[in-house]
Formats: C-alpha cells, sequence, structure tokens
C-alpha cells in the first residue's frame, strides 16, 4: 500500500531534482560558451608583441594593442580616482542616515544615475568636458567611465556598512568616541574588504564599456600617458577592429577580446578573494 | 544611603512621545554594585542608558531633568566627555572585530587620539585585564584578534576594555545573558571582586543574580522606581506589594 507511493515520491522527488540541475546548468552555459569561442579565436593571436607593440600602419601586418591595454588602465583609474572618494563618502552619509529626507532623495538620484543609458552619459562628458576643453582627452574618458562606476561604489558601500552590527558602533560610543570617529575608525575599518570588493565589482563593470569612450576618450593608435590626450582603450579597439574589412584586425579583435575578458576576470576573481580572506566576523 | 556617587532626580526618558521612564529619583552608592530589576519593558535599560547619555543617540529619544556624577550635571557636560567617565558593558559582547586583544582593551585611548607613552599603554592593558581575570588566559596572545576568544573572555574583554579608562562607575547592562551558566558564575564572582574598588550600576532580569551580588536593589516596573533599598531589605522584607509579586514569580 505504501510502497508505490513512496516510490512516486521519490520519482517525483527526482524529476524536480534534476530539473533545478539543468536549469541551473543552463545558465553557466552562455558564459562557457562565450569563453570557448572568444579563447578559441582570440589565443592564437596573443604573443608578446602583440601585448607590446603599438597598431601598424593600415595595410601592414602585426603590430598590438599596447596602446589599448595602458589607454584602458588609465581610463579606469581615472575614473575610480574620482568615483572612490565621492561614491565611499555618499555610501557612509547614506548607512549612516537611513532615514533622513536627504538619504531617500541621494538613493533615488543614484538609482537613476545607475540606470542611465552609457551612451547618454558620454554625451554628457562630452559636453561638460571635450566642449569645454576644446579636445578629446583620457580625463573626460575617466569622467564618463566614473559616473557609471559611481552608483556601484555608492550601494555597495551603504549595503556593506550597513551589515556592521549595531553593537559593535555602540561599543565605541560608550567610550566616548564621537561619532565622525566613530565611523571612521571603527565602522569603516569593519566594513573595508566589503568596499574593497565593490570598488572593484565597478572596476570590472566600466572596464568594457565602449559608447561613452567613442566621443570622450576618442582613441589613439600610439602610446598615450598624459590625462590630456586621447587616449585608446580595449573596448573601442575591438568596436573599431571588428568593423573593419581587413582579417588581420578581425583577429586582433579577438585577441584584444581575450586580453580585457581576463582583465575583467581577474578583477572579479581579485574580489571574491578580499571578501573571503578578510572576512571579519562580529 | 552611604556616599552616593550617582544620582538621578527626577529623571524622565521618552522614546518619541512615549515615557519610558517615570520621574525616577535614585542614588547609586560609591564601591558599591547596584542592581536595577524588573521585568521586560520596565525601563531597567532605559535608565542605565540615560546615566551615561547613551539613551539620547537612539532617534526620537530624550530626557528631561538631570543625572549628577559627585557634584557634575551630566546633562550639562560634553556627551562623549561623560561617557569616557562612565564606563559600560552590554548585553551582547562587542569587541572591535578588526582589533586585537591588546588594540581592544586599549581603544578607548586610540580612538579619542589620547596620546600614550608605550609602557604606560603596556601597563594599562595588563592592569585591566588583570582586573578583568582575563591576564593569565590572553596574555601570550594579545596580538591576536579579540574576536577568536570565547563568549564569556569577550565579555571580560569588554570589561577590561571599560576599566582601561579608569571610569568612576561601570555600567553593566545584562552582561551575563547572552553567556552560558559558567561563563556567568565567572562574571558573578568577577562582579563582586571589581566592587571593592569601582561602583557598579548592574541591570539585570535575573532576580537570583541581583540577590547574589548586588548591595543594593531597585526594582522598576512599567518605568516606575518602585522600590530601592538594601538587597537584603528588599529580598527578606519588600515594602511594595508589587516587588513582593515580582519577587515570588506572579510577573515577569
Amino acid at each position: 500500500m505504501r510502497e508505490p507511493k513512496l516510490r512516486r515520491r521519490l520519482f517525483l522527488n527526482g524529476l524536480f531534482r534534476t530539473g533545478i540541475y539543468g536549469l541551473a546548468f543552463g545558465a553557466l552555459l552562455p558564459l562557457f560558451l562565450i569563453l570557448i569561442d572568444v579563447f578559441v579565436k582570440g589565443l592564437p593571436v596573443i604573443s608578446w608583441n602583440f601585448l607590446v607593440n603599438t597598431p601598424k600602419a593600415t595595410g601592414e601586418t602585426g603590430g598590438g594593442i599596447a596602446n589599448a591595454i595602458v589607454g584602458s588602465l588609465m581610463l579606469v583609474t581615472l575614473a575610480t580616482a574620482m568615483a572612490l572618494p565621492i561614491g565611499v563618502a555618499a555610501g557612509v552619509y547614506l548607512s549612516e542616515a537611513r532615514k533622513s529626507r536627504l538619504a531617500y532623495f541621494t538613493r533615488l538620484a543614484v538609482d537613476v544615475l545607475q540606470g542611465m543609458p552609457s551612451v547618454v552619459i558620454g554625451i554628457i562628458a562630452y559636453l561638460w568636458l571635450v566642449r569645454v576643453m576644446g579636445k578629446f582627452t583620457a580625463l573626460s574618458g575617466g569622467l564618463a567611465l566614473a559616473l557609471m562606476m559611481l552608483p556601484l561604489v555608492v550601494r555597495g558601500t551603504e549595503e556593506v556598512l550597513k551589515l556592521v552590527p549595531a553593537h559593535i558602533k555602540e561599543a565605541s560610543l560608550a567610550l566616548g568616541v564621537p561619532h565622525y570617529r566613530t565611523v571612521l575608525r571603527v565602522v569603516i575599518p569593519c566594513g573595508l574588504p566589503g568596499i574593497i570588493s565593490a570598488v572593484l565589482l565597478g572596476v570590472s563593470r566600466i572596464a568594457g564599456e565602449t559608447a561613452p569612450l567613442l566621443f570622450t576618450a576618442f582613441g589613439n593608435r600610439f602610446l598615450e600617458f598624459s590625462p590630456l590626450k586621447p587616449v585608446g582603450s580595449l573596448p573601442l579597439t575591438i568596436f573599431t577592429y571588428a568593423m573593419s574589412p581587413y582579417q588581420d584586425l578581425q583577429a586582433q579583435a579577438w585577441g584584444a577580446s581575450v586580453v580585457l575578458i581576463v582583465l575583467v576576470l581577474a578583477t572579479n576573481i581579485i574580489s571574491r578573494v578580499v571578501i573571503t580572506r578578510w572576512k571579519i566576523q562580529f | 544611603m552611604e556616599n552616593p556617587i550617582l544620582r538621578t532626580e527626577n529623571l524622565n526618558a521618552y522614546y518619541g512621545g512615549q515615557l519610558a521612564l517615570k520621574g525616577v529619583t535614585m542614588a547609586v552608592p560609591e564601591k558599591r554594585l547596584t542592581a536595577i530589576m524588573g521585568p521586560s519593558g520596565c525601563g531597567k535599560s532605559t535608565l542605565i542608558r540615560c546615566l551615561n547619555r547613551m539613551h539620547e543617540l537612539i532617534p526620537g529619544a530624550r530626557v528631561e531633568n538631570t543625572v549628577f556624577l559627585k557634584d557634575k550635571d551630566l546633562y550639562a557636560m560634553e556627551p562623549t566627555e561623560v561617557r569616557r567617565m562612565i564606563g559600560m558593558v552590554f548585553q551582547r559582547p562587542n569587541p572591535f572585530p578588526t582589533m586585537s586583544i591588546f588594540a581592544n582593551v586599549i581603544a578607548g585611548y586610540t580612538l579619542n587620539s589620547i596620546r600614550l607613552k608605550r609602557g604606560e599603554a603596556d601597563r594599562i592593558v595588563e592592569e585591566s585585564l588583570r582586573k578583568a581575570a582575563l591576564w593569565e588566559e590572553v596574555k601570550d596572545h594579545l596580538h591576536k584578534k579579540g574576536t577568536f576568544l570565547s563568549g564569556g573572555q569577550q565579555q571580560r574583554l569588554c570589561i577590561a576594555r571599560a576599566l582601561a579608562l579608569n571610569p568612576e562607575i561601570i555600567l553593566l547592562d545584562e552582561p551575563t545573558s547572552a553567556l552560558d551558566p559558567k561563563a556567568t558564575a565567572f562574571i558573578e564572582e568577577l562582579m563582586e571582586e571589581l566592587k571593592k574598588s569601582v561602583s557598579i550600576c548592574l541591570v539585570t532580569h535575573n532576580i537570583a543574580q541581583a540577590s547574589r551580588v548586588s548591595d543594593y536593589t531597585a526594582f522598576m516596573y512599567l518605568g516606575e522606581l518602585v522600590e530601592y533599598n538594601t538587597t537584603e531589605k528588599i529580598f527578606t522584607v519588600p515594602q511594595d506589594k508589587r516587588t513582593e509579586e515580582y519577587l515570588v514569580g506572579k510577573f515577569g
């Protein structure tokens, strides 16, 4: 009597489990397909010369993407330098003043900014900096990327500081430590791994942005280290090379994709390591 | 009442519009252990948090009238200064998770940017840990994180941290309610030792604990100080009917 019922249950259980595993695998699949495709097409292109040389003149073979790697690193550094202090400060404010009106509007503004199309942000940076300075610069590209990164840093910092338990803060306040110093020397250190990881996730998010760079950093075929000059970048190189009619440039676009993906993956992995290694127990 | 060190005068405390303490007048004697007991929500924690001005940190909370520490009006001073003179230990052990044991004990100085000579910091840390009966257990790992200790050790670390600032009085807000019986017994023993050198005000919902360790006991109910006397009198000849009912377990 009970046997068939039990068997039916076990069967349904197995069916359900297989379904869940199958669908979960489906979520992993796109990433692997993308990685396989990009690596198969891109890896053969990559060599030391590819990484340290600038592009050759059109028609010549060879050449590399050193200009784009340096440009991307510079853009990300500039963006982080702009977004980090403002973002962390705003995040600290939001986690401390949870219910104030200003906090409500700040949160709203940050969320709207997060949803802003990147191409619009590019145009804004063009208006604010490129038009005013009269030239395309790495600085304006950095600004556009900083605007994209800001919401991630703000909300990441806020969320992570909210997790710092109230009784830790009370411990500091009860020692007669003023509020601002409690925040600086107790709350922020407790949230530091989380803040670092939020910033790194922001970095990996903006590293692949193309649209905001089209009319700000513009692109540059030569190595350029000045923030006041136009610079190349990996996503921009991928875009222009992939659209070009030349096969060797198309192949180089795959190679640049591999470099970009590896950089982004590495940033993601580092942020994971920071979170788990420096885990703070409350 | 012998030598009061701290006294409240007709103290009212509010959470928003809600009156949580109703005109509490009470004196805490020096170098004695005074227990405040009562059922949950009676205002005992609110009272103790008014004594070092922690109550007002809650949004919407405020206090009427004042508290005197000896002859100093605490509500005429800077709250941070008050909190440095009156130590506090909380219900849940709360050592700073990013700091070592050493740094935790000395935190009252470092976080307040009070400069100490090197030897002086070492001396304060050892002395405070000895007073909190933790020195022997941790002296070889002073630079390990405080959060690796057991719950009872963490609570003693918090007591050491409060003692390090040489407070006039320390407030213990249900310091054993998160601890197991063994750690509780240890802390109770420690309190009896400590009261020889420092005034202690203990909030507890544990009647037996109040009777075991305190010299004076206050009974609070619904925001009122119902009765306050030597522990012996409260537990043998309570004057108020509510105290008696609480002690025999009719409510609470």
